[in-house]
C-alpha cells in the first residue's frame, strides 16, 4: 500500500526543465556558445561534473546530447558549446537572449580528476572536442597547485576554427601551462604550427609513469592520440576518452547509445581507455 | 662547447646509432642558422642538404598556383626537414620557410649518398630511419586530408 504522505518526490528525468538563453554568441563560423539560466529563478544553481552532459530540447525539432562547457564551480549559469551540424543544433543556433529551451541532465560519468590530484595531466583534444574538457581544465586551474606540469595539445581545421582563444592565451599566460595549437591547414600569415596533434608530442617530454591523459575529439583523432601516449609509455588505464553515439535517452534504457557491453550515455561518455581497448577500433561499434 | 658529433649523437633521429656511423656522418654536417623569415630552399631547386632542427620552426609551403601558397607542415626542434636528398632527382619538392630564427645541423646530402653507396649497412640504416619519417607524413597527410574537423 502506498503511503503518500512518506512518499519521496522524484523528478521524473525523461521530463525537461525549462530554461532561458541569457546570452548566445558565435565562437567561429559554425560554433557557438550558450548561456543559460533557470527561468523563472535565476538565481537557482545547476550542478554538474566536468566531463558530463545535458540533452538539450529546442521545442518541435528534438533533442541534443551537449557536453557542458562551463566552470562547475559557477552555479548560476551553465554553457554549453555547441557545433552546429544538423536539425537540433541548427534550431538552437536559432535562439536568442530571452528564448526558452528544454534542458534535461547532467548525465553521464566525469573526466577522473580528484585522483589525478598529484599527477602531470595531458590533454589531447581535436576541434570541438576542446569544449568537454573546458570544465576539466577550469577545475585543475583553480586547483593547480595540486597538478604537476599541465600540457594542452589542441588540433583545430584551420585559424579561424580555434575555440576559445582569448581564455587560450590567458591559460598560457597566467597559468604555467605548457599549451601547443596545431591547425590543418593554414596561409601564411599562421605563425603556428601545422599538422596533426599528435605531431607535437614531439615537442614536450612526457613522463609516462606520472601522466593522466585526457582525450576527446573525433574518434580517428582519438586513436592516433591514443596510440602516441602508448607508444610514449603510457598505461592504458591513465588514459581517458570521451565517446560520442546517437544519444537519445540519456539513462540507459532506450540502447541507441549501445556501445559493446556498455552505453554511453550512462556508462560513458567518459571512459578509461582500458575498459573499452577491445572495442575502441570496431568501426561498427 | 658541444662538438658537432655531440650535438648529432643529441638529436632524437641519431637515437642508438652507431658510433663510427655517427663519425662518418659528423664528417657531413655543418652548424647553420637561419634568420627569421629566411626561406631555407624552393620547390624545384636540388635537394642538396637535409636539416636535424635544434631550435625554432619551419613551415612548408606547396605552391598551390591559383590557390596561392598553402602552408602544409610545420616542423620544430627533435624533428628532420627534407628527405629529397636520398631521391632521385634530389629536387624540392617544397619551400622551407623559417617563421623563427632556426637552428639546425644541415648533412650534405651527396657526401651522404657517397658514404651510404661505399657503406651499404650505413645506407640501410639510413634508409630504415628515413623510412620511418616517410611513413609519419604520409599517415599525417592521410589524417589532414580525412579533414576530421570539417565543417558541415
Amino acid at each position: 500500500m502506498t503511503d503518500n504522505k512518506s512518499a519521496i518526490k522524484i523528478a521524473d528525468p525523461m521530463i525537461p526543465e525549462t530554461v532561458k538563453v541569457k546570452k548566445i554568441f558565435w565562437e567561429t563560423e559554425d560554433v557557438f556558445t550558450m548561456e543559460l539560466v533557470h527561468e523563472g529563478d535565476e538565481r537557482k544553481e545547476f550542478r554538474f561534473k566536468p566531463g558530463q552532459f545535458n540533452m538539450l530540447y529546442a521545442f518541435g525539432v528534438g533533442e541534443s546530447a551537449i557536453s557542458i562547457s562551463s566552470d562547475s564551480s559557477k552555479k548560476t549559469s551553465l554553457l554549453h558549446t555547441i557545433h552546429k551540424v544538423g536539425y537540433v543544433t541548427n534550431e538552437l543556433s536559432k535562439l536568442k537572449r530571452g528564448d526558452i529551451l528544454g534542458l534535461r541532465g547532467p548525465f553521464g560519468t566525469s573526466w577522473p580528476l580528484e585522483d589525478a590530484k598529484g599527477k602531470d595531466i595531458c590533454i589531447i583534444v581535436g576541434g570541438i572536442g576542446l569544449a568537454p574538457l573546458r570544465p576539466a581544465i577550469y577545475h585543475i586551474l583553480k586547483h593547480r597547485k595540486h597538478y604537476g606540469k599541465i600540457t594542452l595539445y589542441y588540433g583545430a581545421r584551420t585559424p579561424r576554427d580555434i575555440l576559445y582563444t582569448v581564455e587560450l592565451e590567458t591559460w598560457k599566460k597566467k597559468y604555467d601551462i605548457q599549451l601547443e595549437v596545431t591547425v590543418d591547414r593554414a596561409d601564411s600569415s599562421w605563425r603556428g604550427h601545422i599538422g596533426v596533434v599528435t605531431a607535437l608530442m614531439n615537442y614536450v617530454k612526457l613522463l609516462p609513469e606520472k601522466t593522466r591523459a585526457m582525450v576527446c575529439g573525433p574518434e580517428i583523432m582519438m586513436k592516433y592520440a591514443v596510440d602516441e601516449l602508448i607508444k610514449h609509455g603510457m598505461d592504458e588505464k591513465e588514459i581517458f576518452v570521451s565517446l560520442e553515439r546517437n544519444m537519445k535517452c540519456a539513462l540507459g534504457f532506450c540502447g541507441h547509445c549501445q556501445y559493446g557491453p556498455s552505453f554511453v550515455c550512462k556508462d560513458g561518455p567518459v571512459f578509461s581507455f582500458s575498459k573499452v581497448t577491445d572495442i575502441f577500433e570496431i568501426k561498427e561499434l | 662547447m658541444e662538438d658537432l658529433s655531440g650535438i648529432l649523437k643529441n638529436h632524437p633521429f641519431m637515437k642508438d646509432l652507431d658510433e663510427n656511423y655517427l663519425k662518418q656522418l659528423t664528417g657531413c654536417a655543418s652548424n647553420v642558422v637561419y634568420p627569421e623569415d629566411e626561406v631555407m630552399f624552393k620547390e624545384g631547386d636540388k635537394a642538396e642538404k637535409f636539416y636535424l632542427i635544434r631550435s625554432g620552426k619551419v613551415a612548408l609551403e606547396i605552391n598551390g598556383r591559383d590557390k596561392g601558397n598553402l602552408r602544409i607542415l610545420t616542423v620544430g626542434p627533435g624533428q628532420i626537414l627534407g628527405w629529397s636528398w636520398i631521391v632521385s632527382p634530389y629536387k624540392w619538392h617544397f619551400e622551407a620557410h623559417a617563421l623563427e630564427e632556426v637552428r639546425a645541423i644541415a648533412l650534405d646530402g651527396e657526401c651522404l649518398r657517397n658514404k651510404c653507396e661505399d657503406d651499404p649497412k650505413l645506407g640501410y640504416e639510413m634508409l630504415k630511419r628515413f623510412s620511418h619519417i616517410l611513413e609519419q607524413r604520409l599517415q599525417s597527410t592521410r589524417m589532414q586530408l580525412l579533414d576530421v574537423f570539417k565543417r558541415v
